[in-house]
């Protein structure tokens, strides 16, 4: 785990997770994690599916009890306070709206449950129906409403008794692609609107990229990488960080020396010299170099600065606004570039040589060999 | 495949197999089966309630039903013995049903392989079983004396309790069902999502899962109803003479008065009242609720009257979970204190003790013959008095039970057969097929369940007395094929709805015609559903009483038939064996079903 954000002030966190586990039988759901989440702020778990990030939200909810650890939220111990008495909302996968109840009564059920009065539930439900931009349904029932429109109800009735917290387990998960991104856009603005603290669960890198403050990338029951959006993509601490999230080219070398913050690597059968930013690897270890392929620049002359590698163009695919050009290195995997589309640019043939060249700093040195082809 | 073959075809038309004549053989044969052992027959039984002796019409049958007091008295019974069993089953399954609906599926296994059990234990054996535990040397009053609760033996059989009690322990295997189909579809997320929102268990129960689970409580409650008003088993043993049911006196009506037309007048009586019950039922729920589906009303917004209705019950389940929880979940020990300990919650171990009970209660009376069977004395008892395998032998020896279960078995196994023959192609149709009439089709095919199986038996005894069916294999099959039918079709309809039609549709495109695909995709694929049908319809013959009572004549009994005769005449252990060889029978065939439905599981 690599916290690259300053530690913060106790009193400043919303929520602190310290060495919360789950286990079933001999299945580890999620080893002894520490989080802390700052208020206001808006967190994504991201992960693949049995990574543990919905395992960690269900405790945080308090509708999974944990094996061990604690749960602070506003510096209070909540460890084993049921959900009722937490006071966090969630918008759950499938929304969970009441589906013998009408939108109003869906609505204003946590209002009911802490006894607010009936002409404040009205003015409350009437809010929260306009936040969401629904004003006319408040008699429907679920069933009677699309897939978009129960989302925001799901949503009215989480915001409705102002939550200082919410959890959202993909909220998203179950709708078309147009629809979710224009959800995406509304849940930011309302998160800064309402500016209360989010922590919100999807396996969508993008979506996880485009929402969040900080992301927080689990794998195999544990938290691979915390950080903001940039930090995770340009900067992964792993080799599965940097696959996850967006594309990646990977360099099998072998680290020469260190000086000066800079390592020299060789490239494994070439007699190539590559520079890069120091990592963790130590001299003499073997390393992988990731380069994202919009950082590669592919052209007929070599350039004289950075890192340059000569191959044969094998294939040049046009996707519209972007172009991806497939370079064959001698004795290594192919590599490809992104390159925004130039229609006027001077065309490439496959099969001719070229040379494939990165500003240094724009790679990143990743322990280990790649564990896949 | 020679394209051949296909070129000497004319394809502008379509083939009649593939359209309405392959939809008419599926289900022309199960229609007039129907209509030749159900309907005409009933019908026929019911006309005769108009005729007078000498063949002309009359109303004077039901003048005197509805004149003498007997008769009044005899159906106001009839009504509260069934109103009470309702509400005591509904209310004893309620709880069990929502712990298989919530358990995992392991769990869930579990409980529903002693429901299942309990569900197929015949009824005649429970009976017995209650007999020994509620009798006056029985093991209730033997706890009582032995608590010093009561000083001598209380009579506890041949009361209306006693009665409600047996009814209502033969009622909760089929209200448990028919409730978890119901609380299967409700989403736990609700429950969850309720909480969270501020929800304190009780609150979430009574106003979120409660009125959800509703619509499953009705159809129990109306499945419940409607089959206590039909019974005469357990009031016969187990009650007295004030609480003679209506099909009790029909029996006697025809064994003893031979007076048919106002037994007829009876059977219209209770027919009347089932239908009826439906009726208002359908039309306050929709009679789509009892498969499992959720309520009628397809549009968003609910209409007045049911509103109101509903404003009131959500009023009545928001009391009842601020009572639960300042019962359960008092606020006081919550307020302000941190949660650094985890709360003792007596809420499982309670939950689990309840229904454990409620599991011993249902299992208790069929399995209390197994040792009564083994004792070394000559009565029905409790405890049994030392060991002996002497009724054991008694049974073996007796050509009359040995016969008897022969007869059975051979009755079973044609039932079996000749149910699956019929149902499984109308299954087919009904789970695949949209087509016009198709719910007249599926209440005509399931109307033996509805129609009190009395009248049938009464019917079917009419119509074989005049074509010397009476007595023979062919009639006793027959008749228990029509009430076989609906086990059939129900069960394959299930399993056909989890079939996935691509994998026919892949054969086809790959070559293979209907036939085939049939033979080598699906039907392998089904296999394990069509044997659990088989083994239902089986199970239902075996066990069957009611028409075995009438169409069996005199001499050729099967075993249900030999135990109840045998307990009119005198109680004694044989009857204890023969129970436990049925009990046995019964849960082998119970735990190959379950075994089958836990393969089929792990399969998908």
């Amino acid at each position: 785990m690599t916290e690259t954000t300053a530690p913060l002030p106790a009193a400043a966190e919303k929520l602190s997770v310290v060495g919360l586990s789950k286990r079933y039988g001999d299945f580890v759901a999620l080893h002894p994690t520490d989080l802390v989440v700052r208020p206001g702020e808006f967190l994504t778990l991201l992960g693949p599916s049995g990574s543990g990030k919905t395992t960690l939200l269900m405790m945080i909810a308090g509708l999974l009890q944990s094996d061990g650890g604690k749960l602070l939220i506003d510096g209070r111990n909540a460890t084993y306070a049921p959900p009722w008495e937490r006071g966090i909302g969630m918008v759950f996968q499938n929304y969970a709206l009441f589906p013998h109840l009408t939108v109003f009564e869906n609505i204003a059920f946590p209002l009911r449950m802490r006894r607010v009065p009936e002409a404040e539930i009205a003015r409350a439900v009437a809010r929260a129906l306009d936040t969401v931009q629904l004003p006319h349904v408040a008699d429907r029932l679920p069933r009677a409403l699309s897939g978009g429109q129960q989302q925001r109800i799901a949503l009215a009735r989480c915001i409705v008794f102002q939550p200082s917290l919410i959890l959202m387990d993909e909220p998203l998960g179950a709708l078309d692609k147009k629809l979710r991104d224009q959800l995406q856009i509304e849940i930011k603005h309302l998160h800064s609107k309402l500016g209360t603290t989010i922590i919100y669960v999807t396996h969508d890198q993008q979506e996880a990229l485009t929402m969040s403050d900080r992301v927080c990338l689990m794998n195999g029951g544990r938290i691979e990488q915390l950080g903001t959006p940039a930090e995770l993509y340009f900067r992964p601490c792993s080799f599965f960080a940097a696959d996850f999230l967006g594309e990646s080219n990977f360099l099998p070398v072998t680290v020469e020396s260190i000086a000066g913050g800079e390592a020299s690597l060789s490239v494994a059968g070439r007699p190539d010299r590559l520079l890069a930013p120091a990592g963790t690897p130590a001299a003499g270890m073997k390393a992988s170099l990731m380069i994202r392929p919009e950082s590669l620049k592919v052209g007929r002359g070599a350039p004289q600065s950075g890192n340059v590698l000569a191959g044969t163009l094998a294939e040049t695919i046009f996707v519209g606004g972007t172009t991806r050009r497939y370079v064959a290195l001698d004795g290594l995997d192919t590599v490809f570039a992104l390159e925004l589309t130039r229609p006027g640019a001077a065309r490439i043939e496959r099969g001719e040589t070229v040379f494939v060249s990165w500003e240094s700093d724009r790679s990143v040195l990743l322990p280990g060999s790649e564990p896949r082809a | 495949m020679s394209p051949g073959t296909q070129a000497t075809r004319d394809w502008s038309r379509p083939s009649l197999l593939a359209g309405s004549l392959g939809r008419w053989l599926k289900v022309l044969p199960i229609i007039l089966f129907l209509a030749a052992l159900m309907f005409l027959p009933v019908g026929q039984l019911l006309s005769l309630s108009f005729l007078a002796r000498d063949g002309s019409w009359t109303l004077a049958h039901y003048a005197r039903l509805f004149t003498a007091d007997v008769y009044v008295n005899v159906m106001l019974v009839t009504l509260k013995i069934a109103a009470w069993t309702t509400l005591a089953t509904v209310v004893i399954s309620y709880p069990v049903a929502y712990l298989i609906a919530t358990r995992s599926q392991r769990a869930k296994s579990g409980l529903l392989f002693w429901v299942m059990l309990a569900f197929w234990t015949s009824f005649l054996v429970r009976t017995f079983g209650w007999l020994v535990l509620l009798g006056r040397q029985g093991m209730i009053n033997q706890l009582l004396q032995a608590l010093h609760l009561v000083d001598a033996p209380v009579g506890l059989l041949y009361t209306l309790p006693s009665v409600v009690v047996g009814m209502s322990h033969a009622m909760v295997p089929l209200c448990i069902l028919t409730m978890v189909s119901v609380m299967d579809t409700i989403d736990h997320n609700s429950l969850r999502a309720g909480m969270t929102l501020g929800a304190r268990p009780g609150s979430a129960f009574w106003r979120i899962y409660f009125p959800l689970s509703l619509p499953g409580v009705a159809a129990g409650g109306l499945l419940v109803f409607i089959s206590s008003l039909g019974f005469f088993i357990t009031p016969a043993f187990l009650g007295g003479r004030f609480e003679t049911m209506i099909t009790q006196v029909i029996i006697e009506q025809i064994q003893e008065m031979l007076n048919w037309s106002f037994a007829g007048a009876l059977a219209m009586l209770l027919l009347v009242a089932a239908l009826l019950i439906f009726l208002v039922y359908d039309r306050l729920l929709g009679l789509s609720t009892l498969a499992g589906e959720a309520g009628r009303s397809g549009s968003g917004r609910p209409s007045r009257l049911s509103a109101l209705l509903s404003r009131a019950g959500l009023k009545i389940c928001a009391g009842l979970g601020h009572v639960t929880d300042a019962v359960l979940f008092p606020a006081f020990l919550a307020r302000g204190a941190e949660r650094e300990r985890p709360r003792r919650s007596f809420g499982p171990v309670v939950q689990w003790i309840v229904v454990l009970a409620i599991l011993l209660f249902l299992c208790l009376p069929a399995f209390i013959m197994v040792p009564v069977s083994f004792t070394g004395g000559s009565t029905i008892d409790w405890p049994p008095r030392g060991f002996s395998l002497q009724w054991w032998q008694s049974l073996v020896n007796s050509p009359l039970w040995s016969q008897a279960a022969l007869r059975s078995l051979v009755v079973a196994l044609g039932t079996a057969c000749l149910s699956m023959l019929l149902g499984v192609p109308a299954a087919f149709l009904l789970a695949r097929e949209t087509m016009r009439g198709k719910t007249a089709l599926l209440a005509l095919i399931l109307s033996p369940l509805i129609v009190p199986r009395m009248i049938i038996a009464v019917a079917l005894f009419y119509v074989y007395a005049r074509i010397g069916l009476v007595g023979s294999y062919l009639g006793l099959i027959l008749g228990h094929t029509v009430i076989a039918i609906p086990y059939v079709v129900i069960t394959v309809m299930a399993v056909l709805k989890n079939y996935d039609q691509r994998y026919d549709q892949a054969a086809w495109n790959l070559g293979a015609p209907r036939l085939t695909t049939l033979m080598r995709i699906t039907l392998p694929q089904i296999k394990a559903g069509l044997l659990s049908a088989f083994l239902f319809a089986f199970i239902t013959s075996f066990d069957e009483l009611t028409l075995a009572l009438f169409v069996t004549g005199g001499l050729t009994t099967t075993l249900p038939k030999q135990m109840w005769d045998d307990a009119l005449l005198r109680v004694n252990p044989t009857l204890a064996a023969a129970s436990t060889l049925l009990l046995l029978l019964v849960s082998v065939v119970v735990l190959i079903i379950s075994a089958i439905d836990r393969r089929a599981k792990a399969l998908h």
